[in-house]
């Protein structure tokens, strides 16, 4: 910890490090977990100064049985929660896949979400029509839960000539106004303001829509996140504001970001905001607080900090290799278990799931990105077949295109 | 002599600068324990300890600022932005104290501080890994502006700034880190290790900032160039057959502009090219600068080839991209101007 040395001797620089590093024995021990069902669950419009330890817990629902236990319990039916394992199967597919397609040079590049799938397929769930949310690069389980096509997903990936995005974006970086979603930028944090943002325009205009602030334990460093906080918290914006701890940031650890604080979810209670905890490797407890913030701001209740924690089992991008900065074994250590094994047992207690039909739903969901994936490619990928084409690259700087940018295109011959 | 890559060089820099100079800390974003995405502050940490090299939260105001505030206390970071296409949560930070800070303390207060981060394309990666910022910093006064184009120049240019008394922003073309990418995408690339610009000496060296160098001597046109620009020229005027000087600028500012005054006295034609976009680019800088001190020397218009003015694209990299077929054209149509 900080301050190591005491009394009147020289400064000495605190420089936080993970304590387990390659060729170490992975050890979680310091991830304190609460058992399933033991935090409590207050009710919407609590005062937030009375709820403050709920930034220092981990709400939890799926028990070592695969039960549901405890006050949070109990937000999806049994078709909600079967949908919920197809969508997170679908996401992993859809990886699978892609990573592939990515090591084929079918595209340039490509991100997953391996361990993570429950975060942004659950949360979708406790979203309404016209609501948005303000995503990061890892929240394609958005889409996949709420239904938006996987071929064009797939179209944008591979920059081809049906691409939405007409090539102009980084494989992955994903826009669709219809469907919630808002244009992923490269450059990190500045979604999270944009989210209040639209949030206090909805207010303004008294509107029923929220809002849904995305953001990387690592990225909550940027100055976009303190300015999000603040602004939720001044004009008490419809929004929810989510912090995806997956405790690594590329080969960052999550202590480099959070600092001396004790939780991320903590950086909120000095805004005076609700800020909860919550293992983001149980979809039904990702529901189950996603739902009560939701409501929290439909209710005109004010904004929410919810920290999903998580893993990142995969490379940080198809550009990186954990191996040289993390222990290979890590992510088996990871006590939170994995989201779609979680809620794959929890079906099978239940009565509604069995193994037989975990594969067959497996083989399905494949089919059905295998299918998507052929009719992408026959629009074409990065290197071959159908492309956007130049002129699409002087489109759309500006609504109507100025005269030097009408001479460029000339000169460019298209 | 040894063999660097420019990844090589630029750690060997900082390695030199470290070992002279205890006042020397090099830290960002993944900069520590990994030794950086691009792999230039590998090994540092174990050499030189966490507290001399280290990681830092993800802010680049932050890392700025923090090296404003040391190099205050005397210190000398050498700082790195993981990508120059995320210098701009920084932008406060660097125009506006960084540039300004001996000024307005009458140097009371000096800001030695090296900001490097990688720029340019050609490595598909789409708008927020591709972008060549340099003329918003050319347009600060305060500050000094590095390109190296490769591993000799590098190693040397980045001693120097971090010797420098002011601030300096050094920009790596990440398309030549492992060798000299002439804009033929088609075409393998010479690695280094088989290019005489790679051969970097061992110790300490500096190369002096303000000082362009003239890289293929010619007499009919001369080609104001830096970074990735300075290959790709090169290949248009093989491509060409025109007799093209070619000047690496190396420094944005201080400009050299006796060398740049005496190459185009000389061949009375001038083309300029950079990757960044064309309005307000730095070309436009030079370009006012050649015809007022030229101007009776020059024969045809002088011409800018750069990036068109639309954010940087991802699947249309190479129409985007300057490359030589363009800058070739630009070159012939000099020639006949
Ligand atoms: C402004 C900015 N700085 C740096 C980067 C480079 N970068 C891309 S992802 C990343 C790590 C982000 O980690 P985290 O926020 O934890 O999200 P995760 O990738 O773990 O989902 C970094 C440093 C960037 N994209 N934008
Ligand atoms: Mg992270």
């Amino acid at each position: 910890m900080a301050g190591s040395s005491t009394g009147n001797g020289p400064l000495q620089l605190h420089v936080p490090e993970p304590s387990v590093r390659p060729g170490d024995q992975p050890d979680f021990s310091s991830v304190k977990i609460p058992q399933a069902g033991t935090v409590e669950r207050p009710p919407v419009d609590v005062d937030p100064r009375d709820i403050r330890d709920l930034a220092f817990s981990i709400i939890r629902v799926l028990n070592r049985k695969g039960e549901a236990v405890g006050p949070w319990a109990g937000s999806l039916t049994d078709e909600e929660l079967r949908d919920g394992l197809r969508d997170m199967m679908t996401l992993r597919a859809f990886d699978a896949r892609m990573q592939t397609a990515q090591r084929q040079g079918k595209t340039s590049f490509y991100m997953q979400h391996m361990g993570e799938e429950a975060v942004s397929c659950a949360f979708r769930k406790a979203m309404e029509p016209g609501d948005m949310n303000f995503p990061t690069y890892r929240q394609a389980g958005l889409l996949i839960a709420g239904g938006y096509p996987m071929v064009d997903m797939m179209n944008q990936i591979y920059s081809n000539e049906a691409d939405p995005l007409k090539g102009r974006q980084l494989p992955i970086m994903y826009s669709s106004k219809e469907h919630g979603f808002f244009s992923i930028s490269g450059n990190l944090g500045t979604q999270f303001i944009q989210a209040v943002g639209w949030a206090m325009a909805s207010a303004i205009k008294r509107d029923t829509r929220i809002a849904a602030g995305w953001i990387g334990d690592g990225s909550t460093a940027e100055s976009d996140f303190h300015a999000a906080l603040v602004f939720a918290s001044t004009y008490q914006a419809p929004v929810v504001l989510n912090i995806v701890n997956n405790q690594w940031a590329i080969s960052t650890f999550q202590g480099i970001a959070r600092g001396g604080s004790g939780t991320f979810a903590a950086r909120g209670l000095g805004f005076g905001l609700p800020s909860l905890r919550v293992d983001g490797n149980d979809y039904l407890a990702v529901h189950a607080v996603a739902k009560w913030a939701v409501e929290r701001a439909r209710r005109n209740l004010g904004p929410t900090l919810v920290e999903y924690v998580t893993y990142r089992v995969g490379a940080h991008s198809t550009s990186d290799d954990p191996s040289a900065y993390r222990a290979k074994t890590e992510s088996d250590a990871w006590p939170l278990g994995d989201p779609v094994i979680r809620l794959k047992n929890h079906l099978i207690v239940k009565g509604l799931w069995s193994d037989e039909r975990h594969k067959q739903a497996e083989a399905e969901v494949m089919d059905s990105v295998i299918a998507a994936q052929k009719e992408a490619e026959s629009h074409g990928t990065l290197h071959s077949g159908g492309k956007p084409s130049t002129r699409d690259m002087f489109e759309g700087v500006y609504e109507t295109m100025p005269p030097h940018l009408r001479r460029q295109r000339q000169e460019a011959g298209v | 002599m040894p063999r660097m890559t420019m990844i090589e060089a630029i750690r060997s820099a900082m390695d030199v600068s470290m070992e002279r100079d205890d006042d020397v800390v090099v830290f960002g974003e993944d900069v520590g324990y990994f030794g950086g995405v691009f792999r230039c502050t590998a090994g540092l940490q174990q050499k030189y300890g966490k507290t001399r090299c280290f990681d830092t939260p993800i802010s680049e105001l932050g890392i700025v600022g923090a090296a404003i505030g040391m190099a205050a206390y005397g210190l000398r970071p050498c700082i790195e932005i993981q990508f120059a296409d995320y210098v701009y949560p920084a932008f406060d930070q660097i125009a506006s104290e960084a540039a300004r800070i001996r000024y307005r303390s009458n140097g009371q207060f000096t800001c030695p501080i090296v900001i490097r981060m990688p720029t340019g394309g050609g490595i598909f990666g789409g708008q927020t890994h591709s972008q060549s910022p340099e003329a918003l910093f050319t347009h600060v006064s305060g500050l000094k502006v590095v390109v190296p184009s490769n591993p000799v120049d590098a190693k040397g240019l980045l001693i120097a700034a971090i010797e420098d008394p002011d601030p300096v922003i050094f920009l790596e073309p990440k398309r030549l880190y492992n060798g000299p990418f002439d804009g033929h995408h088609d075409k393998p690339v010479t690695p280094w290790s088989k290019h005489a610009l790679g051969e970097v000496p061992e110790g300490h060296f500096t190369v002096p900032l303000g000082k362009a160098e003239v890289r293929r001597a010619g007499a009919e046109l001369t080609v104001l160039a830096y970074g990735t620009m300075t290959y790709v020229s090169e290949a248009a005027a093989a491509d060409t057959g025109i007799d093209a000087e070619i000047i690496d600028l190396k420094t944005l500012l201080p400009l050299d502009l006796e060398t740049i005054v005496a190459s185009v006295s000389k061949t009375g034609r001038c083309v300029i090219v950079h990757e960044a976009t064309l309005t307000s680019g730095f070309g436009a800088e030079l370009a006012a600068l050649v015809q007022k001190h030229c101007f009776y020397h020059l024969e045809a218009p002088i011409t800018r080839v750069t990036g068109w003015d639309t954010p940087y694209p991802h699947a249309q990299e190479w129409d985007y991209f300057p490359g030589p077929a363009r800058v070739g054209r630009a070159m012939i149509e000099t020639m006949e101007g």
